[in-house]
C-alpha cells in the first residue's frame, strides 16, 4: 500500500507546530499502525533527518503509553484498542492519514506526537489509592467482597489511563478516566473509609489541572480502549454530590 | 450557602446546577405546551384557564420566582462551564470526527442563547404586551382577558408565526441532549434503564417541538377561528 501521511510536527513544547506530509510506501496490511510508524522513521533517519517522536512501550494494548488521534479519532477507527493494536488493513492504498497528538490544555504537547500526561498522575495523587499500614498480607477471605462488586470493580480497573477520553472530548473532559479510578475503589470495601474525600479531591484536582467538564456526549466511551462505561460518570456524579452535601 | 459554591467551583457541581435547573426549565416547557393545547377547545377553555392562574396570584408568582431562579441558575452554569470547556482545548484539532457525539449535543449553547433571545420576544409579545398592545387589551363577553383573540390575531402575522416556528428547532434540539442528560448528571444510569433514558430525550423533545409548532401552523392555515361564529 501506499499512504499520504500528514503528521504534526513540533520541535517542543515552545515552538509552534505544524503539518509536515510524508508519502509512505510499501506498507504492508498486517503492520500495527505504529510499525508503520517506525518504518517510516527508518526512511527519514536515512534521510538524515529527524524522525517522528511518538510514544509506545508495551505494543500489546494494555500500557497506555500511545496517544494518537488518527484521522479526528482517539486511537483511530474501530472499537476498544490502543493505537498499537490498530492494523494497517483499516486504510486503503492511497488513503490520506492524519495523525495528531491528543489535545488538552493540561496534555501540552512535548514533542510531535508526545503529550505531558502527568495531570493523570497528579490526579492519582490526590486519592487513587487506599491508606492501609503494610505489613503481613492479611488472609484475602477474611472481607467477602459480592462477585458483581468485583466484577464491576474490575470493570473500572481496566482503565489504562492513555487519556483517549479527554481526547475525544469536545470539552477535553477527564471524566471518564476519574469516574473509572473513583469507581474501581469506591466499590469495594477497602475503598470505603476514604469513599467520599476521594472523589472530592480527584474531582478537585482535575478541575485545578484545566480539564473541562462533562456534557455527557459519551465520545469518551467510543473511543476507549478498554470500552470503560459512562455507567461510571453516573456513578462518581452519585458519590460527588453525596460528598459536597451530606460529608463535609 | 458553602455547599452552594462549592457546587458552583466545580465542573460536576456546574452540572447538577445546570441539571436541576434544566430540569425545572424543561418541566416547565412541557406543562406549558399542554396548557397552550387548549387553544382547540375554544375560546372559552382556554381563557378560563388563563383567568383560573390568574386566580391565585401566590401560586403564580411562586411558580414564576422559581422559573426565574431557575432559567438564571442555568444560564448562570452554563456560561460558566463554557468557558471552562474552551479553556480546556486552547488548540483545535485539524480534524475531529466525533463518533457519537450528537449535533444536538454540540450545540447546546448557542441553542441556549438563541433559545433566550427567543424567550425575551416571546415574553413581551404574550406576557408583558409590548409588541402587540393592541392585541393585548382585549376581553371576552365574560370580561376576562382574550387569550384566545390575542393568540390568533398575533399567529395570523406570518412573520411572528414564522419567529415562533424557527425557535421550535432549538428548543428541540435542546430538550433531545438535556432531557436525556440530567438522568446521567444526576447519576442514574444503569443498563436496564438506559434504554428508555436516552429515548426520552428524542420523545419529550419531539412531543413538545409538534405541540408547539401545531398551534401557528393551525391558525395560519385558518383551522383556529376568529371572531367565532355563533357561540
Amino acid at each position: 500500500m501506499r499512504l499520504t501521511l500528514r503528521i504534526w510536527r513540533q520541535k517542543d513544547a515552545n515552538s509552534p507546530g505544524g503539518f509536515v506530509t510524508y508519502v509512505k510506501d510499501h506498507v504492508v496490511p498486517d503492520m500495527s499502525f505504529l510499525e508503520m510508524l517506525d518504518a517510516l522513521n527508518r526512511e527519514i533517519v536515512e534521510r538524515g533527518e529527524e524522525p517522528v517522536a511518538f510514544e509506545s512501550d508495551c505494543r500489546e494494548g494494555i500500557c497506555g503509553s500511545c496517544s494518537l488521534v488518527i484521522n479526528g479519532i482517539p486511537h483511530g477507527p474501530g472499537r476498544g484498542k490502543a493505537s498499537c493494536q490498530l492494523y494497517m488493513r483499516h486504510f486503503r492504498d492511497g488513503d490520506t492519514i492524519t495523525v495528531e497528538p491528543f489535545r488538552a490544555k493540561p496534555f501540552p504537547v512535548l514533542r510531535d506526537l508526545i503529550v505531558d500526561r502527568s495531570a493523570f498522575d497528579r490526579i492519582m495523587q490526590a486519592g487513587g489509592f487506599i491508606s492501609v499500614n503494610t505489613g503481613g498480607a492479611p488472609e484475602a477471605n477474611t472481607i467477602p467482597v459480592p462477585k458483581q462488586d468485583q466484577e464491576m470493580a474490575m470493570d473500572a480497573a481496566a482503565c489504562i489511563g492513555c487519556g483517549a477520553c479527554v481526547a475525544a472530548c469536545k470539552n477535553a473532559s477527564a471524566m471518564l478516566f476519574v469516574a473509572a479510578k473513583v469507581s474501581h475503589l469506591g466499590l469495594l470495601p477497602q475503598g470505603q473509609p476514604e469513599r467520599y474525600r476521594r472523589v472530592r479531591n480527584m474531582v478537585a484536582q482535575m478541575d485545578q489541572e484545566g480539564f473541562g467538564g462533562c456534557t455527557n456526549t459519551f465520545e469518551c466511551e467510543a473511543v476507549c480502549p478498554k470500552q470503560i462505561s459512562v455507567r461510571f460518570i453516573a456513578r462518581l456524579n452519585r458519590d460527588y454530590f453525596r460528598a459536597t452535601l451530606l460529608e463535609p | 450557602m458553602t455547599w452552594f459554591r462549592a457546587l458552583f467551583r466545580s465542573t460536576v457541581g456546574l452540572k447538577w446546577l445546570m441539571g436541576t435547573s434544566g430540569l425545572v426549565l424543561s418541566g416547565f416547557v412541557v406543562v406549558h405546551m399542554f396548557g397552550n393545547l387548549q387553544i382547540y377547545l375554544g375560546p372559552d377553555a382556554i381563557n378560563a384557564y388563563a383567568e383560573s392562574l390568574r386566580k391565585m396570584p401566590l401560586l403564580l408568582w411562586a411558580a414564576r420566582i422559581v422559573l426565574l431562579a431557575a432559567f438564571l441558575l442555568h444560564v448562570l452554569s452554563a456560561v460558566r462551564i463554557t468557558q471552562l470547556n474552551r479553556a480546556a482545548r486552547p488548540t483545535p484539532y485539524e480534524l475531529w470526527s466525533p463518533q457519537v457525539t450528537t449535533y444536538a449535543a454540540r450545540t447546546m449553547f448557542m441553542g441556549g442563547v438563541i433559545l433566550a433571545g427567543f424567550i425575551v420576544y416571546h415574553l413581551a409579545h404574550f406576557t408583558f404586551g409590548l409588541t402587540h398592545p393592541d392585541h393585548f387589551k382585549l376581553h371576552d363577553a365574560k370580561g376576562r382577558h382574550d387569550v384566545y383573540a390575542m393568540v390568533v390575531l398575533g399567529f395570523r402575522q406570518p412573520l411572528v408565526s414564522l419567529s415562533y416556528l424557527l425557535a421550535m428547532v432549538p428548543l428541540l434540539l435542546h430538550l433531545q441532549h438535556g432531557v436525556s442528560s440530567f438522568f446521567q448528571t444526576f447519576g442514574l444510569n444503569h443498563p436496564r434503564y438506559n434504554r428508555i433514558i436516552r429515548a426520552l430525550g428524542p420523545i419529550v423533545s419531539l412531543i413538545v417541538f409538534l405541540g408547539n409548532c401545531s398551534i401557528p401552523l393551525a391558525v395560519l392555515a385558518g383551522l383556529i377561528p376568529y371572531p367565532v361564529v355563533g357561540k
